[in-house]
């Protein structure tokens, strides 16, 4: 008998191949850091900023954020106790060092576990993948600022932070 | 068939009967908190609720003298925080959802009239605005 080896082996690499990028691209290519579900999380934390993923900073930056919400980075974003105590636990639960390290595992190069920064936009990570973008494009008046992700990351609201 | 037909329009339109009968309810609340503040109330004005909008205070935080500086002058226009968030407009007859829900306006109110105007907006001050914003 004679078997085709030849076809065979063409369509196992391109299987491999493609289950590969596709894997990689369906998960952002690293890039991607599960959204918020929490109907309360995302409404409370999205109405000024995009709902981050808790799997962006350590359990203690946000124990840190929620213990003192009335001085939320200079405005006051205080609720009420029940609330509260919801959201902290949902982005405790989802830090990048407890159920979010899937995603955020990376982003905690060089970070202190104990004494974090709070800002997303202060992690070295962070820092180097946005090295290459000039003051310019900073100042763009749809940016406004640098935690307005889904100004060029259109589908950060996804979890999707590709360039 | 004419029932049929009675009964889907009601329930079609029942999620904005709802928002409207939530948001008459937060203006008798405030009315009659503005009544019992001041005999010499007489109902909201939508003019004066206009001015509130655009008054410059700057009595709160510097950065955000009147209620323009992230909502549009314009209530049927979006507006966008100091993060770059686009703020949906304020105006009910393009945005339906709005101030249907009681607490949600209150937590605004209080949140947004002290960074504002440095204190707690007045019921006369809330109804006044809010009256502006359902007739735009």
């Amino acid at each position: 008998m004679n078997i085709p080896l030849r076809p065979i082996a063409l369509a196992l690499i391109t299987l491999v191949f493609s289950f590969t990028f596709l894997q990689r691209a369906q998960a952002g290519g690293g890039h991607f850091f599960a959204p918020v579900t929490d109907t309360v999380v995302k409404a409370e934390c999205g109405s000024c900023h995009l709902a981050y993923p808790p799997s962006m900073l350590p359990s203690r930056s946000w124990t840190l954020i929620m213990a003192d919400l009335k001085k939320h980075f200079g405005d006051d974003a205080s609720l009420d106790a029940a609330t509260t105590e919801r959201i902290a636990r949902y982005l405790n639960d989802n830090a990048a060092d407890t159920g979010g390290q899937r995603f955020g595992r990376k982003l905690l190069r060089g970070v202190s576990l104990e004494n974090p920064t709070l800002r997303i936009t202060e992690l070295p990570k962070w820092v180097s993948e946005h090295r290459k973008i000039s003051p310019g494009e900073w100042k763009r008046k749809d940016v406004v600022s640098k935690t307005n992700c889904v100004a060029c990351h259109a589908d950060a609201e996804r979890g999707y932070f590709n360039e | 068939m004419k029932l049929t037909m009675t009964c889907l329009l009601t329930v079609l339109l029942l999620p904005f009967t709802a928002s409207a009968a939530g948001r008459d309810d937060l203006l008798n609340t405030y009315a009659a908190a503005a009544k019992a503040a001041s005999s010499a109330y007489s109902g909201f004005s939508p003019a004066r609720g206009e001015k509130l909008h655009s008054t410059q205070f700057a009595t709160g935080k510097a950065e955000t003298p009147s209620c323009t500086t992230c909502h549009a002058a314009n209530p049927r226009l979006g507006g966008r925080t100091p993060s770059g968030k686009v703020i949906e407009p304020l105006a009910v007859s393009v945005n339906q959802a709005r101030y249907s829900d009681p607490l949600k306006v209150e937590k605004w109110f209080r949140r947004n009239c002290i960074e504002v105007l440095g204190r707690e907006c007045t019921p006369l001050e809330k109804g006044d605005w809010l009256s502006t914003m359902i007739s735009q």
